[in-house]
């Protein structure tokens, strides 16, 4: 007997679908059920953070609402993922961060921020803080008490994340051979093209169940602009301790150029994801969490207009401000990475990394 | 919705055939209104239970395998009907069906390559990419952005038909009674499969044990209309498509999840716990085709497929759990049967089982001997428990009455005059072509192909 209302509707769902099969070119989740005859917790788990949502299957299902079997597979993912996000979550005491994800989210970006603000008025010497310092954020607060915050952060997220990982690849993997390199690569090749967000060749179901490619694209400016802004970050550590180069950099240097259009997908990308889904069918989504996907889209959007507002201020008086505020953001992110709905790429990854593996072997799971 | 206008064409149904219509008619700048009888939900009749289209082609399609050829398309339909069908019409439809994959993608319908599926269907059948209901959506999109009116929940209720001249449809539309007047009609409203009442004039009391695979708003009404109007009827009234199905499925609108294949790996019992007929005498598709037949015939209209722990993996995965026991005798328990007449059964079939080397993807040589009712292919002994079954009863597909057309898709008046400005189209002519048997995806074939050609002329005429 599974253990949850929504692991229980996945079996009943999986269990119509693995009957019916006609979604079987639409995305993984389909092929990969077909390899199974009953569904653990681990294999609904799996399917479930195979779903990338896009809606596909909802419309062409003759068994959808109002049918008697209301078959609604992306909902039902929807659920058991953001479940799965908790039940793995570590440590086990923060899986409430999940259930209200926007107050965690807010709390966690607020205390950063207070932090960031005290901690300058505190620290920070007060003719710096409000006076103009050519775009030396360094003179407002030391390159290494930067360093210690963000890198002690960033260790946390990195080990936190690697823990809730950890348990939920056990788990979908129970007694499965290991996976080999080449499906490794399939994953990553599959993650950055969303192979699965094509809904099979249409897109994504958007309104009037008209198939639409907006919700990928929207994504992909908002992961390559993420990826992008973590190279800036990267290649300026680089230049920072390789060679000595101390900020500020020019604007034509590679930090702030690939700061700046990573920056810029994050405008856009989080900000079409938010006008899409105020526009889907609340009958998609997981809508009692909702705003695990609102508060993280949110967040990026902020950091990334933060930033611009910095580097465009950094010249004047405003700098110190700003720098506590962004920074002060950057914080809050680091610190939610692993409680909020940045782990729906790594799962999913994961998930994408199973099913090549599974693919390549060939094997029926029983 | 404007009720005092004259549309150029009026199509009654909402199914592959009639968008076909409606996107061809339009096209031709026609003012089209499509009357859909089911809510927007179940639009669609039984194309929303279907998945693929049977077609010619030169084996250039990207998500086929093939080719496929005129002759041996012809030659499969011609085999499948046993000859109970209008040559001239057969041949239009297979020369035509070549066509479709194009039409279709016109239209924005994609399709997907033959996949895992157990249908080895890849070869004869372009396979819709998310099934009927997504083309059906697409159709629908792409009759809507040409200008079609479509109308739900407006079943119709009478038709003014003079001299086999159609003038206008009585329909009920939110809730009151409306005159559609329309220059030219396509009827494409399906056969009568839900109706259980009129299955009832053919099948007796049987008829309520019968389930409905498709929605219960396939009630020919618009059929009989006009057979009572003096169109000339076609196919064999009391004939349905039927397939035996899981008992325990829906009413109605079960569709394809509710399918069993479980028949060829064990023994299929009545409910007075007695083998019926030979379980091994063909494979896929066919035995999958008379198992309905045969379950309707049977006392109750219920029979037992019952199998054991072999062969539990073996066919497609059920959408209902099969009911398992330690024992034979058990089991019959559990089924309500006579534990003594299905031990007994079961006995003296393992009895006459003779050794063989069991392959179920071909007719192999496990057999009974000394049998009344012998098991031909796939016999093996019920030896292994857990011992399973599932209940079947007659799942009804469709019917094959339907009004007579010519090679335009113009209705034929009793006396073998054309209609002036009627056409049929999909399952309420389909028995011009296929008068008995079934071929997977012959009905999306027939439905686009006189779909397309009822579009063609009721728009013809509508501007004339």
């Amino acid at each position: 007997m599974l253990a949850t209302e929504n692991l229980r509707e996945a079996d009943r769902l999986m269990t119509i679908c693995n009957a019916c099969r006609y979604c079987e070119g639409l995305c993984a989740v389909f092929p990969a059920m077909e390899m199974r005859r009953t569904f653990a917790a681990g294999d609904l788990n799996y399917l479930a953070n195979l779903c990338h949502q896009c809606g596909a299957c909802y419309p062409d299902c003759q068994y959808s609402p109002p049918h008697e079997f209301n078959v609604n597979i992306p909902a039902a993912m929807a659920k058991l993922r953001n479940d799965s996000y908790a039940a793995y979550a570590w440590p086990r005491a923060f899986t409430g961060a999940f259930a209200r994800n926007g107050l965690t989210v807010t709390l966690l970006a607020a205390v950063s921020l207070a932090g960031f603000i005290v901690g300058f008025v505190a620290w920070a010497d007060p003719a710096a803080l409000f006076s103009r310092n050519a775009g030396d954020f360094y003179i407002v607060m030391p390159h290494n008490a930067m360093v210690a915050v963000f890198g002690a952060a960033a260790l946390y997220a990195v080990a936190a994340l690697w823990f809730s990982l950890r348990s939920f690849w056990r788990d979908i993997n129970a007694g499965a051979p290991p996976a080999g390199f080449a499906a490794f690569g399939r994953a990553v090749a599959d993650t950055a093209h969303l192979t699965f967000l094509h809904g099979g060749g249409g897109g994504c179901t958007g309104e009037n169940e008209a198939p639409s490619p907006a919700r990928r694209i929207y994504h992909h400016f908002t992961f390559y602009g993420f990826l992008l802004c973590f190279a800036a970050t990267s290649v300026a550590t680089f230049y920072h301790y390789a060679f000595g180069w101390r900020a500020p950099y020019a604007l034509w240097s590679l930090p702030v150029v690939l700061g700046i259009v990573g920056g810029i997908g994050l405008l856009i990308g989080p900000a079409g994801l938010f006008v899409l889904s105020r526009q889907r069918d609340p009958a998609l989504v997981d809508g009692g969490r909702a705003d695990m996907t609102t508060a993280f889209i949110a967040m990026l959007f902020l950091v990334s207009l933060t930033g611009f507002a910095l580097m465009g201020l950094r010249d004047t008086a405003a700098m110190g401000g700003l720098l506590a505020i962004h920074l002060g953001l950057v914080l809050g992110l680091f610190l939610s990475l692993p409680y909020g709905k940045f782990v729906h790429g790594l799962f999913r990854f994961l998930a994408l990394v199973k099913y090549a593996a599974e693919r390549r072997q060939g094997k029926f799971v029983e | 919705m404007p009720f005092n206008q004259t549309f150029d064409v009026v199509v009654l149904g909402g199914g592959n055939a009639a968008l076909c219509a409606a996107i061809v008619a339009a096209s031709r700048d026609a003012r089209v209104v499509v009357l859909e009888g089911a809510p927007r939900f179940y639009r669609g009749g039984n194309t929303r239970h279907t998945r693929n289209l049977r077609c010619s082609h030169d084996g250039r399609a990207s998500t086929m395998s093939g080719p496929y050829a005129h002759q041996e398309f012809l030659d499969d339909l011609y085999r499948v009907t046993d000859g109970q069908t209008d040559k001239a019409l057969a041949e239009l439809t297979v020369a035509r069906s070549r066509e479709l994959i194009g039409f279709m993608g016109e239209q924005g319908v994609l399709f997907q390559p033959p996949l895992g599926g157990t249908l080895s269907l890849g070869k004869t059948n372009a396979f819709f990419l998310g099934g009927g209901r997504g083309m059906l959506n697409t159709l629908y999109r792409r009759a809507e952005s040409l200008g079609v009116t479509c109308l739900y929940d407006a079943p119709v209720l009478a038709l003014d038909i003079q001299n086999g001249f159609f003038v206008s449809a009585t329909i009920r539309y939110e809730g009151r009674e409306q005159k559609v007047r329309g220059k030219a009609l396509v009827a494409a409203a399906g056969g009568f499969e839900a109706n259980i009442e009129w299955l009832k004039k053919y099948w007796g009391a049987a008829a309520d044990n019968f389930l409905i695979r498709g929605t219960p708003y396939n009630r020919g009404d618009v059929l009989r209309m006009l057979l009572d109007a003096g169109v000339a009827p076609v196919g064999d009234p009391t004939q349905c498509h039927a397939v035996a199905i899981d008992a325990r499925a829906p009413k109605f609108d079960g569709g394809i999840a509710t399918r069993l294949d479980s028949v060829v790996f064990g023994i299929m019992v009545n409910r007075d716990a007695q083998r019926f007929y030979d379980e091994g005498e063909d494979t896929w598709p066919k035995r999958y085709a008379i198992w309905g037949r045969l379950v309707a015939q049977q006392p109750g209209q219920i029979g037992y497929s019952i199998i054991d722990a072999k062969s539990i993996r073996m066919f497609m995965p059920s959408i209902f759990p099969a009911i398992s026991a330690p024992t034979v005798g058990e089991l019959a328990g559990k089924l309500s049967l006579d534990p003594t007449a299905l031990e007994a059964t079961v006995a003296e079939f393992n009895a006459a089982v003779k050794p063989g080397t069991f392959d179920h993807t071909v007719l192999d040589d496990c057999r009974t001997e000394g049998l009344t009712i012998e098991k031909t292919h796939w016999a093996r002994k019920l030896d292994t428990p857990p011992y399973y079954a599932y209940p079947l009863r007659p799942g009804i597909t469709f019917t094959y009455l339907g009004v007579r057309v010519n090679e335009e898709s113009r209705m034929l008046l009793a006396g073998g005059k054309p209609s002036g400005n009627m056409f049929a189209a999909g399952e309420i002519m389909a028995g011009n072509v296929l008068g008995k048997g079934y071929l997977a995806g012959i009905g999306m074939t027939i439905g686009a192909v006189f779909g397309r050609l009822a579009g063609e002329g009721a728009a013809k005429h509508a501007r004339n």
